[in-house]
């Protein structure tokens, strides 16, 4: 039998990205002996790639922010699918986190009365994101690793988790390989916090990495949590759509922000149109309404101006393009065009550096002397893990998660900045549930040979299979899934497609238990993927089911046969889970909200989504 | 398929091993001629001890011209001591000289000169490099002098200009940008603080740091012309007392 | 459609060979593109080490024709038609597969130096001057193409007397951070090695995030080691300043 080696900890955190990099922080200072985890090098994390910036309501550029707006904003912008006890304690809390951050070395844009400096983005009523011009996930991801290497847990770099080890119903530990020599290894764990992030991978055109195989989502469906609210997907409005090589990576909201303007190839300013009736009145009345709210946000003084219409939420800015594009508005590369040149070039450059550098180095274009070409990119995931607000626990006893990879804290559509946020507040709750959970625990759960045996035996399959013959290359299958999940499942979903999507992804089953790989197992990306189609076929299938399930269009979930919104769906979850005979879907009533919070909420109902 | 076996970590076996294509070695190469016939022509001038002055003009090689008695060689090397060591123990100068001259390394990601013993500026005799802002603060004041002979040669016997006295302030002015572009200056002016705003004197100080930066950016543009600048003067002075090079009066 | 010529290092620990593959070229393609072409159809197997694909996250570092860069950046357009284009792992790290080096002694290195110490009491108001030279330092990806292209490191191996420039730039940007109290000179004097860098600025060559290491950095590093160790005269002149 292969050996593996083991290590024992009392907190174990998979994921080194925001929320498992604070989830370990507050964990050790609860006086755990914790273990970090991470899929790529420390400090690679997706939260690295995160631009425009953290939400709190620090009120220091619009001083009328404080929570309840915050808090307001959120559940809007989430179409109140959220869970609003998360989105309550974020808004709450993402303040102290932001402040934290900055007394462990953050170094934040500064307002000229020397604050933390705020800029406006999408959906949010104030200027709340603070940021460090467009790479502020870089100057998080830092400030906590820095802080987090004297804080004397143990990282494990380069290290996949593929199973989670349970006894009884307990979580007990977890198996997985080493990516360099892939050395095998178990940890033994009192309790596991997952902040494996997101599920992009699953996607043809995606701002997300490599890393984004839907592990935490596989590994807690897996153990028996459920997955919530896997239908809304977020498709980020602006990617980068040429050249080829870079389509999908990430043109920062951040944009907009500073007063990015969106053009269709006739250059007609479309957003306007496509502002539903609800919060019409939150946005200028004409475009000189607009440059003058851009001056004086540039300026830095205080204006009655309502924001620019390309400020809609991300739902809504996305389908408008999309649209655009279908009808044969769009760019020569099947985008449309946003603008920022008309801008000084210093100040663009100083302000979106990295937008500068990423055109410039990657497609040729200078953005301070034309405009870029952007389409929707598959972005985010609002659905995952469902937790317990306070404690982000999942119905698993000892398997916390916090990050991307949890559900329920941004609803049907998550607002840009949120989720910086999101890590931070809830890694800590997450760290903080877990130790006072493994304090309360006593003796160490029991971690059974047969569990481990098996994990072990399924990472050897792939080489028996070897990597020809009949096993299937794994590039190619996941190239597959891609073109379903982006065909079928994409922004616009109808019943039809979806079935065909469902019934493709039962085909693709067989495929993906046919993966092979040869070569040796150092540093094998081939034999690494075997494993991962497995974690994103959990997740495709969890968000083609549920997308099937949902009859209506709410947040990013877009139905052309349900184009309504519709108030009695709203009050249910959809939640997947395992079940004998694969992937069982029930709908859940949504934690309903006290009436002293209901009172921010007096706005009529509405059926339209927007 | 290529089957020569080759380790990527192949321990450069030779100086200047590299699997660069380009021309790495050319910038290295311009740099070690510049600087030779530079010191070549200092050395030889510095022991000429004639052709420096003329009338109100005098050679920046021997300015300020210090006469001992005692001191039997060119005056020259009473003063040419301090803007040789400026430069030599000049960030810029450094760089270009223990790359061109002592190929530590000769260019980026090629295999330096030697292999044992390396000490850097840590060890004598590269860490007198630490003195630099002293042979700044004596180079300032050179530099004043040389500013002085300039208007000097403007005014006396009368008010004229002739073509050399524009070369000497062309050369002050590009003594000056470098000397004020130092990193020891940048640092001594403001760099060393940590919070600019904190009174009013730092803040002061912030305004000069943010110029010295200014400069500083191009500190090698500068470096390269005032070395020029400075030579040629000299070289022209001298032609002027040799009879060789006319100096023409423009008023 | 045209060809490129990629000869790429295949092998493990050090020992192996160049192979030679034919990608075709896209528009607007780069290096790691030509590498995932390799991976998805001809050879599952071939490791490289890459997260973001934008270069924000520093993973993909390698040496493209003898020159270190990020994969991610260097665009194929760049090479002459035909020309044989050279691909290495970075090679002052320890060498794992194919194009990815262990660079855990970088994270080593990093736990050493003393964390962010905030004055107590400090009232957080900061103004933008006062940290703009730090932000630059921060905009660091950790790639470690500065401590790869070290001669330091690279050529002398003097992992043992120097953090290499990359951490020049972190304790930079804890020095001259306006509310940090702690004093880390000794420690870039001594056990940092500042003085191991001749400033011939191969870091700043390679940075791809034009982080002016050794201008901003190293040699600001430099003349504060000064200031506390080779200035007896202004040592004198503050010390009698403060006696007063
Ligand atoms: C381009 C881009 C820009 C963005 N901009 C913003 C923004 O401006 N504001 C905002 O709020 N949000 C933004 N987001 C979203 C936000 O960055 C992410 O949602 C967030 O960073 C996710 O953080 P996380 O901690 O949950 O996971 P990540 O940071 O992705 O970390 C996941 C970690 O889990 C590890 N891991 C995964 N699987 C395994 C496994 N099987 N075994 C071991 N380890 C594993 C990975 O190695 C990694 O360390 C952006 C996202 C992208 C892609
Ligand atoms: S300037 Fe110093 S740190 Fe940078 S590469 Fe050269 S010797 Fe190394
Ligand atoms: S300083 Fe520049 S080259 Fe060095 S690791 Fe950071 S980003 Fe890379
Ligand atoms: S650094 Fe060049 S003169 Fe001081
Ligand atoms: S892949 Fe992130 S820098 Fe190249």
């Amino acid at each position: 039998m292969t050996n593996y080696e083991t290590h024992e900890h009392d907190v174990l955190v998979i994921g080194a990205g925001g929320a498992g990099l604070r989830a370990a922080i507050e964990a050790s200072a609860q006086g755990m002996n914790v273990g970090l985890v991470c899929k790529s090098l420390l400090g690679k994390a997706h939260t690295v790639m995160a631009e425009g910036g953290v939400a709190a309501a620090l009120g220091n550029v619009d001083p009328e922010d404080n929570w309840e707006v915050h808090f307001q904003d959120t559940m809007n912008g989430g179409k109140m699918m959220n869970n609003w006890r998360m989105a309550q304690l974020h808004a709450q809390e993402a303040p102290d986190r932001v402040r934290e951050l900055q007394e462990w070395g953050a170094v934040f844009d500064r307002t000229n009365k020397g604050q933390i400096l705020q800029r406006a983005f999408g959906g949010h009523k104030y200027k709340r994101l603070c940021h460090v011009g467009d790479r502020t996930g870089l100057e998080m991801i830092r400030t906590l690793q820095d802080q987090g290497i004297h804080r004397g847990f143990a990282v494990y770099m380069e290290c996949s988790i593929t199973k989670l080890i349970k006894d009884g119903d307990k979580v007990s530990g977890a198996f997985g390989y080493y990516r360099e020599d892939g050395r095998y290894v178990l940890f033994k764990a009192k309790a596991i916090v997952l902040a494996t992030g997101g599920v992009g991978k699953a996607f043809t055109v995606t701002s997300n990495s490599w890393e984004y195989t839907a592990d935490g989502q596989g590994l807690a469906y897996d153990a028996g949590a459920d997955l919530i609210d896997m239908e809304f997907v977020q498709f980020h409005p602006t990617g980068m759509v040429w050249p080829p090589g870079v389509r999908g990576i990430l043109v920062t909201e951040g944009v907009r922000g500073e007063g990015g303007i969106l053009r269709n190839k006739d250059g007609y300013r479309f957003m306007r149109d496509y502002l539903p009736e609800s919060t019409k009145d939150q946005f200028s009345a004409n475009d000189a309404e607009s440059e003058r709210w851009v001056n004086a946000a540039i300026a830095g003084v205080k204006t009655k101006d309502k924001r620019p219409p390309e400020l809609s939420t991300r739902d809504n800015v996305a389908r408008a393009i999309y649209t655009e594009v279908k009808e044969g508005r769009g760019s020569p590369h099947g985008g449309v065009f946003l603008d920022i040149s008309y801008q000084d070039a210093a100040r663009v450059r100083k302000k979106l550096p990295s937008m500068y550098h990423q055109f410039k180095d990657l497609a040729d274009v200078d953005i301070t002397a034309g405009p870029m070409e952007v389409g929707p990119t598959m972005h985010y995931i609002m659905g995952g893990i469902r937790v317990d607000a306070d404690s982000q626990m999942s119905r698993v006893p000892g398997l916390f998660a916090a990050g991307e990879c949890s559900g329920g804290m941004h609803g049907a559509n998550r607002l840009g900045g949120n989720s910086l946020s999101d890590l931070i507040v809830f890694g800590r709750l997450a760290g903080l549930g877990a130790a006072e959970y493994v304090k309360k625990l006593g003796a160490a759960p029991a971690v059974p040979q047969d569990q481990v045996d098996a994990a072990l035996a399924e990472m050897e399959e792939p080489f028996q299979r070897g990597g020809s013959g009949s096993a299937k290359n794994p590039y190619d299958v996941q190239k597959k899934l891609n073109q379903i999940m982006s065909t079928y499942v994409g922004i616009f979903r109808n019943k039809e497609d979806l079935e065909i999507g469902i019934q493709k992804l039962q085909e693709l089953k067989e495929d993906i238990k046919n993966v092979g790989t040869k070569g040796s197992k150092t540093y094998n990306p081939g034999w690494h993927m075997c494993r991962d189609l497995k974690n994103m076929m959990i997740a495709s299938e969890a968000i083609a089911l549920s997308a099937l399930s949902r009859e209506e269009s709410r947040g990013a979930h877009s139905r052309t046969d349900f184009e309504q919104l519709n108030p009695e769906l709203g009050k249910f979850n959809t939640a997947v889970s395992k079940d004998a005979d694969g992937m069982k879907l029930e709908k859940t009533p949504c934690p309903v909200m006290p009436e002293d919070l209901k009172r921010l909420f007096a706005k009529k109902e509405t059926t339209h989504n927007g | 398929m290529n089957e020569t076996k080759a380790t990527t970590k192949t321990t450069h076996p030779h100086t200047g091993m590299t699997t660069r294509h380009d021309a790495w070695w050319l910038a290295p190469l311009m740099v070690a001629t510049g600087f030779t016939i530079f010191i070549v022509y200092a050395t030889y001038r510095a022991f000429e001890n004639n052709y420096y002055e003329i009338g109100a003009i005098i050679s920046p090689f021997y300015s300020p011209k210090i006469v001992l008695d005692w001191f039997p060689f060119s005056p020259a090397l009473l003063i040419l001591w301090v803007p040789a060591g400026f430069r030599a123990t000049c960030y810029y100068y450094r760089k270009a000289y223990y790359r061109a001259y002592f190929l530590t390394p000769p260019a980026c990601g090629v295999k330096v000169y030697g292999n044992n013993g390396y000490t850097g500026e840590r060890a004598f005799p590269f860490v007198l490099q630490n003195l630099h802002r002293y042979f700044f603060y004596l180079a300032t004041l050179v530099l004043l002098i040389l500013w002085y002979d300039a208007f000097k040669a403007l005014i006396e016997p009368t008010f004229h200009l002739d073509l050399v006295t524009v070369i000497m302030f062309i050369n002050c002015f590009l003594l000056s940008g470098y000397s004020f572009g130092c990193h020891a200056y940048r640092h001594l002016a403001g760099g060393g603080l940590n919070c600019f705003s904190k009174d009013e004197s730092t803040k002061r100080r912030f305004k000069v740091w943010e110029f010295v930066s200014k400069l500083n950016e191009h500190h090698m543009g500068w470096a390269w012309c005032s070395l020029f600048s400075v030579g040629f003067t000299d070289f022209y002075i001298r032609q002027v007392c040799a009879n060789v090079f006319p100096n023409p009066t423009f008023f | 459609m045209a060809e490129a010529n990629l000869k790429v290092f295949r092998g493990e620990k050090d020992s192996g060979t160049f192979e030679n593959y034919k990608v075709p070229i896209e528009e607007g393609m780069v290096v790691l593109d030509a590498i995932h072409y390799i991976q998805q159809n001809m050879d599952p197997t071939i490791a490289v080490r890459w997260n973001c694909k934008a270069a924000k996250c520093g993973s993909c570092s390698a040496e493209v024709n003898g020159k270190p860069q990020l994969l991610c950046k260097s665009r194929m357009d760049k090479f002459e038609p035909g020309e044989e284009i050279t691909v290495q792992p970075i090679k002052t790290f320890p060498h794992v597969k194919d194009l990815v080096a262990d660079v855990s002694w970088n994270y080593e290195v990093n736990k050493k130096i003393v964390p962010f110490t905030p004055q107590p009491g400090h009232n957080w108001v900061v103004y933008q001057e006062d940290i703009e030279r730090v932000q630059e330092f921060r905009k660091c990806i950790e790639c470690f193409l500065c401590q790869n292209v070290c001669h330091v490191l690279r050529d002398h191996n003097r992992k043992d007397g120097f953090y290499g420039p990359r951490f020049m730039v972190r304790l930079a940007g804890l020095e001259m951070h306006p509310v940090d109290s702690a004093n880390r000179l000794k420690m870039v004097k001594e056990d940092a090695g500042v003085g191991f860098c001749n400033i011939t600025k191969c870091c700043t060559e390679v940075c791809p995030e034009d982080i002016h290491i050794t201008d901003n950095a190293i040699i600001p590093l430099k003349e504060r080691v000064v200031d506390e160790f080779y200035d007896p005269i202004a040592k004198f002149f503050k010390s009698v300043f403060k006696a007063k």
